[in-house]
């Protein structure tokens, strides 16, 4: 393929940038609102020259208080207009779950569909990063647990620019969870090709003996432990999940029909985990057809550990490997 | 002989006398009314009779040119109100609705907030905004859906440019913050206002409201209606200082107003309306009212109120005042008040049948409107419901 003007090498941090530009460049209605992201383009840089670009009044600087955010979003959207919010961390989005829960998600049925809810909540999440506590954490079952709000989770560049357009597009609260660690991962984002619909999983790689579902920053993993596990001779099917909310089954019913086997891999502590609802469905949904138990390869049941004991808590290729020889031995 | 002081004087009912600083006292000293609350903008006093004196004079205007027509229909708002409030109140006695939340004694505060709005203003209620529905054109039966459970809201809040019911209280003040920075980012002059209560104005939520409309210089109105009581909990429980006071600390002026006094509830809420229309940014409007009534049906203020306070507030009846008011000015006749008598009893019984044929919602409506865009799960698992129920109807059928 040759490189033309819509198709871009960009970091997946860029790649929401750019999705965001076009977002502000389409519709007039679209802001940015939340802490730093004006002068400064956010902590992560996500939001780098939309302010000088588009203005104080649309590329917002806020106070520092997150129910505030989402709160005075919810008002503008009631205005007509369509806020893509950020919250700075993962451990800052507690503040606003109020907000959230109780406001943004419900807002549309208590209205019986005469108001729509057109907010994006971005969340920079998950760990690997070496940061301090409440900057590594991975909440998206506590969203995708609520009715009314939709979750989803990009892998990669590509994603990152077309699941935000998408998000935006939606006239359902959208919470968008970044992989913050893969934020200066490059890849090909082509502007002008649709890869499909938001809540659609995607085949990263086939394979005949073992389905991997993640979402992502763990998407990555998976690939690597396909790839390590394809040396042993064994095939590992790679599920890209992208929407905890909602879940595409079908898709992952489908795989496991085919591999007999299925492992989820997620940062989010295992217990009541989105893997917890995952294996729950496919094992009613797949039960004739399944080998092994559906495992599970997450964090622990305990508080976000220290920076230096975080690769000891998140799941890495041994671990992953270790579930896909427990899942294989059966 | 008695010498009127003219040193600061100290709010007589208010939390932590001892903490009120010079502020209250300098607005004493201007607007002092013999009386009443001293800090208190009092424009009718609860014998009817019309204040005028330097403390009222910079809302004088806004009323100035009152007729007797808009005073009597000031006053059939509140009637109506009451009516209504008191139907749904029997209605929910009668098993007809799970649950009222009465407006009783707050009145004058909501029709005369209500009725300073313009049609392109946008309100924000809690659930006890009853009067400023009225106001809005709101069909009062539609307020009843969600306290019989047949749904959650469900009136459109463009419709009449109000919102649907706050019940976790405090999140709307927020919600109004944001509307009016879409107001002012549109260059509207429209004005927004957000309704709460003393026990909301503990809530962060609001106090992250007034830093946004701050700091945004939003086109909002807070508009506290101070009843005296969350639940079983006294004011003093939520603050040490005067309610109206907290704007202060956020950089705009607050007020505190009769709010069992409809001209001066309307006067102070117009003065609050323009500046929010003339970019002068927001404004607390603390309405000092009592709740006549439990915080809900499911309450029991016995537990933890006296009658003397009650029997104190009565006297100061918002309804009452006004009544005194049109009869000693001849600005009404027997024949006004007998036909809104027989207006208000229509109105009951409006409600009253309009409640009782309210219909249970289709089982169905559990998953509707959960998306606007629709959501695989919510599908799946409504088939699922129909499945379900219609392997009733079949083994029904079978028998």
């Amino acid at each position: 393929m040759t490189q033309t003007e819509s198709v871009k090498n960009l970091a997946l941090a860029k790649a929401i940038n750019e999705s965001l530009r076009t977002a502000l460049e389409a519709d007039p209605k679209v802001l940015v609102m939340g802490e730093d992201v004006g002068k400064l383009g956010g902590v992560f840089r996500v939001t780098d020259g939309l302010q000088k670009d588009f203005g104080e009044s649309r590329i917002i600087d806020t106070p520092l208080a997150e129910s505030g955010i989402v709160g005075t979003a919810i008002g503008l959207a009631l205005r007509g207009y369509r806020p893509v919010v950020e919250i700075q961390f993962d451990g800052f989005v507690f503040p606003a779950y109020d907000q959230i829960v109780t406001q943004l998600a419900k807002m549309h049925a208590r209205a019986l569909g005469k108001v729509k809810m057109p907010v994006v909540v971005r969340i920079p999440y998950g760990g690997g990063i070496g940061a301090v506590e409440h900057h590594s954490e991975s909440p998206e079952a506590l969203f995708a647990h609520v009715a009314g709000l939709k979750v989803v989770s990009p892998s990669n560049s590509s994603d990152a620019y077309w699941m935000m357009q998408q998000a935006i597009q939606s006239d359902d609260p959208v919470i968008f969870f970044e992989p913050k660690r893969r934020y200066w991962d490059k890849g090909e984002v082509n502007t002008e090709a649709i890869p499909g619909p938001l809540h659609k999983a995607q085949v990263v790689r086939e394979g005949t003996d073992l389905t991997l579902a993640a979402y992502g920053p763990m998407v990555k993993l998976c690939r690597e432990v396909a790839d390590a596990a394809a040396e042993e001779g064994r095939s590992l099917e790679v599920l890209d999940l992208r929407s905890v909310s909602p879940l595409d089954f079908d898709s992952i019913q489908a795989s496991v029909e085919k591999t007999r086997r299925l492992v989820v891999v997620h940062e989010a502590p295992v217990f009541f985990g989105s893997g917890a609802e995952i294996a729950a469905r496919i094992t009613e949904r797949c039960f004739y057809h399944l080998e092994a138990p559906v495992l599970r390869v997450g964090g622990y049941h305990a508080p976000y550990p220290p920076a230096r004991l975080e690769e000891e808590y998140l799941p890495g290729l041994d671990r992953v490997l270790d579930a896909v020889d427990r899942a294989l031995a059966y | 002989m008695t010498v009127e002081s003219t040193a600061p004087r100290k709010p007589r009912r208010s939390a932590g006398t001892t903490g009120t600083k010079s502020t209250a006292g300098k607005r004493a000293t201007a607007r002092k009314s013999p009386g009443t609350e001293p800090e208190l903008v009092q424009l009718l006093t609860p014998e009817g009779e019309r204040v005028q004196n330097a403390g009222t004079a910079a809302y004088d205007k806004y009323v100035a040119d009152i007729t007797p027509d808009e005073l009597r229909g000031l006053y059939r708002d509140m009637v109506l109100t009451r009516r209504f409030d008191a139907e749904a109140t029997s209605l929910q006695r009668q098993g007809e609705l799970g649950l009222w939340a009465s407006l009783l004694g707050q009145e004058a505060a909501q029709i005369g907030s209500g009725r300073a709005l313009r049609d392109d203003d946008y309100v924000f209620p809690t659930y006890r905004e009853h009067g400023v529905a009225w106001c809005r054109g709101v069909d009062p039966t539609n307020l009843l859906g969600m306290f019989r459970g047949v749904n959650n809201g469900g009136w459109d809040p463009n419709g009449n440019n109000f919102h649907l019911y706050t019940i976790v209280i405090g999140s709307q003040t927020l919600h109004a913050t944001g509307y009016a920075m879409g107001v002012a980012k549109d260059g509207a002059d429209s004005a927004v206002i957000a309704y709460f209560g003393d026990g909301a104005s503990s809530q962060g939520d609001v106090a992250e409201a007034f830093t946004f409309s701050a700091v945004y210089n939003a086109p909002v109105v807070f508009f506290c209606q101070n009843n005296q009581w969350a639940i079983s909990e006294p004011t003093e429980r939520q603050t040490r200082v005067p309610l109206y006071q907290r704007a202060q600390g956020f950089g705009f002026p607050g007020v505190r107003v009769d709010g069992n006094d409809v001209l001066a509830s309307l006067a102070v809420t117009r003065w609050a309306l323009e500046r929010a229309r003339n970019g002068e940014g927001p404004t607390l409007v603390e309405a000092y009212t009592y709740r006549m009534g439990a915080h809900t049906t499911s309450d029991d203020p016995t537990k933890y109120r006296a009658d003397e306070e009650r029997e104190a507030w009565e006297a100061k009846d918002p309804i009452l005042r006004l009544r005194r008011f049109l009869e000693a000015s001849n600005h009404a006749d027997e024949g006004f008040f007998a036909e809104l008598e027989a207006e208000s009893e229509a109105l009951g019984r409006r409600v009253r049948e309009a409640v009782r044929a309210m219909p249970d919602p289709d089982h169905f409506a559990i998953f509707e409107h959960a998306y606007a865009d629709g959501h695989a799960l919510v599908d799946e698992e409504r088939a699922q419901f129909a499945a379900y129920q219609a392997s009733f109807a079949d083994a029904e059928g079978g028998n």
